[in-house]
């Protein structure tokens, strides 16, 4: 039987382990730990947050008003790819708004949900990304792309669309 | 000490020996990577090897040209350095055929020439001689897009650590301190305080341990030349910061860099490294005896961490939330040491200053404001990008001169500046020199100096909601008035937007935005209701044209709009039909359609199917 997704959980609770006897003896880091554990997780689960409480030696309240404060924390598993939507003011006099559509249109996002139910996006709206030259902006994990229009944008996502892209695969050998 | 002077002489020989070899640059910093650099660059080196061409290849920074993006510069030995624009992989391939193999440009392509003391091609502009660059001066942006960014030995080459050698040898802190302040250089985040003054601060402060601080936090949405300095010059913001620890007697430094900016983080690690391995930061620079490290501090994600106590706050590790000031950073700053806290391009201004002296720093500028500034020229202009020049010079030949007018031959209806803390400037003051006090007068700022270039196509009502909701969703909750306030004055302008506005929404306005202004905790509170206070006090018809006649001149507020069918112009093909997902549009075959507004939902997918330009927005 399969259990590489057990390796998976024990590979990343090893690297927490890591990450907080590093940092064991410090003070003034709760956001670096905090940035690290992101890495690792993809976000900031709850039983992390006592693991750095308690090696910290910091109030857990006062870790989760840190994680809550900043929009760069998320306290809920997110997708494979993060698309940044930049929302600046170039972008949006450029018609961002319309790229924002699009990508919510692809990933079929409803109600403010803002991760696709394959898990496989979340879409991140933006307070600028700071290529305003190239305006309307977005980016998907660290590719950056400017000068977008509406239609443009499946095609790109759907390079980064693994679910899809397996099935056009299927599409092929039939 | 130790000197660098030989260093540098050979690494000025060894950029020389390589200018004599075939060079190919492209530029690779945030925005050239947005319009597709990366792939011209694998495009360019896959042909060069599949060609077993023995040319060097180069990634630089940023030349300020975004609306040229991606850029890619041939260097020949002997001839000039031609700069391609727009270049897409194909293109590129092509280029270098002609250009490698036969000598030939292709001027089509160019956008100018940098002769460098060669003769330079005929019936082909000089780079400096073009729109974008004739108004310019190159001080702070220098290097930005000649030097690769990642190499040490570029900056070394081009004066690089030049000033900080000068500083440790033979100037006293005092001296220092004195240069700076008689330069007049102020900072370019924003409030525009004299950088001087505040390391004087500093430096009075008593203690063994300082700090000092560079706000690579640029938040304001329409600016990114911090970015571009980063990305395209890192170097020299590090040396800045070792000149100002040096004068203020800290010997350790934090970059406050936003989390948005991974390109600029990872060349300022780099940066770092090399100039520790080099001697040049660390212990004992260059056997000076002094000491100054660097750290980075990655923002998580928050707007209010660009004010000056919200972001030390946030590298103690807590809620980036401000405090109210005194005490200054200057007396009790990170973790309660004295602290001197300046932006990038402050920092990047002062090895020039050092180097040139004060005098030639002086010389550009008004009375009151010296020095250059950068400015991000965006929104609906022709030529987008970075231009740097001499404060003082007037919006008009800014947005018209270099950056080449509207968009589309549309009508210049205002242009934003300051990001959410400035105002909106009409065509009327055009003419305004720009400088940090002639700003502040219009009712704007100069801010970080993103300049948003808006066209008549854009509603000043729509404008202001949107950076009301920015500052409304970034303020840190802290204080009562920007927390309620913001929120309130939000509400109107939607309430506005949608059509729904009342005859006293305006004074309403008006009085919170007061408030709000004289009554907020810090910054980013103070300065919220600009926008709206700017569009009320140049675009107040707009205002009225909502509330009373709930119409939408701009026809952007999509409550407000009517979407018709001209009955002369539709041939009836039905496409509109078709396309509408709500049903709305009715009408035979061949004969005029019409859209039933109440079910209409506004989307204009109409409008942009229609091949007879028939349907109108009013």
């Amino acid at each position: 039987m399969c259990n590489c997704g057990e390796n998976l959980r024990d590979q990343r609770y090893t690297a927490l382990e890591k990450t907080l006897k590093k940092y064991r003896h410090t003070t003034g880091k709760i956001i670096p730990v905090l940035q690290e554990i992101q890495d690792i997780f993809g976000y900031v689960p709850i039983e992390a947050i006592r693991e750095v409480s308690r090696e910290l030696k910091v109030p857990s309240s006062e870790i989760y008003g840190v994680v809550t404060f900043y929009g760069q924390f998320h306290l809920q598993a997110r997708g494979k790819n993060i698309i940044r939507v930049c929302t600046g003011t170039a972008c949006h006099v450029q018609g961002g708004g319309k790229i924002l559509e699009a990508i919510t249109d692809y990933l079929g996002l409803k109600d403010g949900k803002m991760t696709s139910d394959d898990m496989m996006f979340t879409l991140e709206p933006v307070a600028c990304l700071g290529a305003c030259g190239m305006a309307p902006v977005m980016m998907v994990n660290e590719d950056a792309y400017g000068r977008l229009t509406p239609d443009e944008v499946p095609a790109i996502l759907a390079r980064y669309d693994e679910n899809r892209k397996q099935k056009d695969d299927e599409k092929c050998i039939a | 000490m130790h000197s660098l002077k030989e260093m540098r002489r050979e690494f000025q020989r060894a950029f020389n020996v390589s200018t004599n070899r075939v060079k190919v640059a492209i530029g690779l910093g945030t925005c050239g990577i947005a319009a597709g650099g990366e792939k011209v660059w694998n495009a360019v080196n896959e042909y060069v090897e599949n060609e077993g061409l023995d040319v060097d290849m180069m990634s630089t920074g940023c030349l300020g040209m975004c609306y040229a993006e991606p850029i890619m510069e041939v260097h020949m030995p002997g001839e000039p350095r031609f700069v391609y624009g727009n270049v897409k992989p194909e293109t590129a391939v092509e280029i270098l055929e002609r250009h490698l193999k036969y000598g030939r440009p292709s001027p089509e392509y160019i956008v100018g020439q940098d002769p460098r003391g060669f003769e330079p091609a005929p019936n082909i502009m000089e780079l400096k001689d073009t729109g974008f660059f004739k108004s310019q001066v190159k001080t702070v942006l220098g290097r930005c897009g000649i030097i690769d960014p990642e190499q040490i030995a570029h900056y070394i080459a081009f004066g690089g650590y030049e000033a900080l050698e000068k500083v440790l040898s033979e100037m006293s802190q005092i001296e220092v301190i004195e240069e700076i302040k008689r330069s007049g250089l102020r900072g370019r985040g924003g409030g525009g305080f004299p950088t001087g003054r505040k390391w004087e601060a500093a430096y009075n402060s008593p203690g063994p341990k300082k700090y000092v601080i560079c706000n690579a936090d640029e938040g304001d949405p329409g600016a990114f030349m911090d970015r571009s300095i980063l990305e395209g010059d890192p170097h020299s913001v590090l040396e800045g910061m070792a000149i100002c620890g040096y004068a203020i007697g800290a010997d350790e430094g934090y970059i406050y860099v936003r989390a948005e900016y991974p390109l600029a983080i990872k060349r300022l690690r780099k940066a770092i490294q090399d100039a520790e391995a080099m001697g040049i930061l660390g212990d004992n620079i260059l056997d000076s005896g002094f000491s100054f490290r660097i750290r980075i501090a990655a923002g998580a994600g928050a707007f209010v961490c660009g004010e000056e106590t919200a972001l030390m706050h946030s590298i103690e590790g807590k809620r980036g939330m401000p405090r109210v000031r005194p005490p200054y950073p200057a007396q009790s700053g990170l973790w309660g040491k004295p602290t001197n806290i300046n932006n990038v391009e402050t920092y990047a201004n002062v090895p020039g200053i050092i180097r040139k002296g004060a005098d030639w720093f002086a010389a550009m500028g008004t009375d009151n404001s010296k020095g250059s500034k950068v400015f991000a020229l965006t929104g609906k202009i022709r030529r987008t990008g970075l231009a740097e020049v001499p404060i003082g010079i007037s919006l008009r030949d800014v947005v018209f001169d270099i950056g080449g007018g509207i968009q589309n031959d549309r009508k210049f209806k205002a242009v934003q500046i300051g990001g959410p803390s400035g105002g909106c400037i009409p065509a009327s003051h055009l003419d305004t020199p720009i400088d940090y006090d002639s700003l502040i007068q219009l009712g704007a700022m100069m801010g970080s100096g993103g300049l948003v270039v808006m066209d008549e196509d854009t509603c000043m009502v729509d404008v202001a909601r949107y950076f009301l909701k920015f500052t409304q969703e970034e303020s840190c909750g802290k204080c009562t008035p920007c927390r309620e306030g913001t929120m309130r004055m939000l509400q109107i302008l939607e309430r506005i937007c949608q059509g729904q506005g009342g005859p006293e929404d305006i004074d309403t306005l008006e009085n919170l935005a007061l408030v709000v202004k004289s009554t907020s905790l810090c910054g980013l509170g103070q300065s919220a209701p600009n926008p709206v206070l700017a569009t009320l006090r140049y675009f107040r018809s707009e205002y009225e044209e909502h509330i009373f006649n709930k119409k939408c001149p701009a026809g952007i507020c999509v409550e407000l709009l009517d979407i018709i069918i001209d009955p002369a112009a539709c041939k009836g093909c039905t496409l509109c039909k078709n396309v509408c997902p709500a049903d709305a549009i009715t009408g035979e075959r061949k004969k005029p359609h019409s859209i039933d507004p109440e079910k209409c939902i506004k989307c204009q997918a109409c409008i942009m199917k229609c091949p007879f330009g028939a349907i109108t927005k009013g």
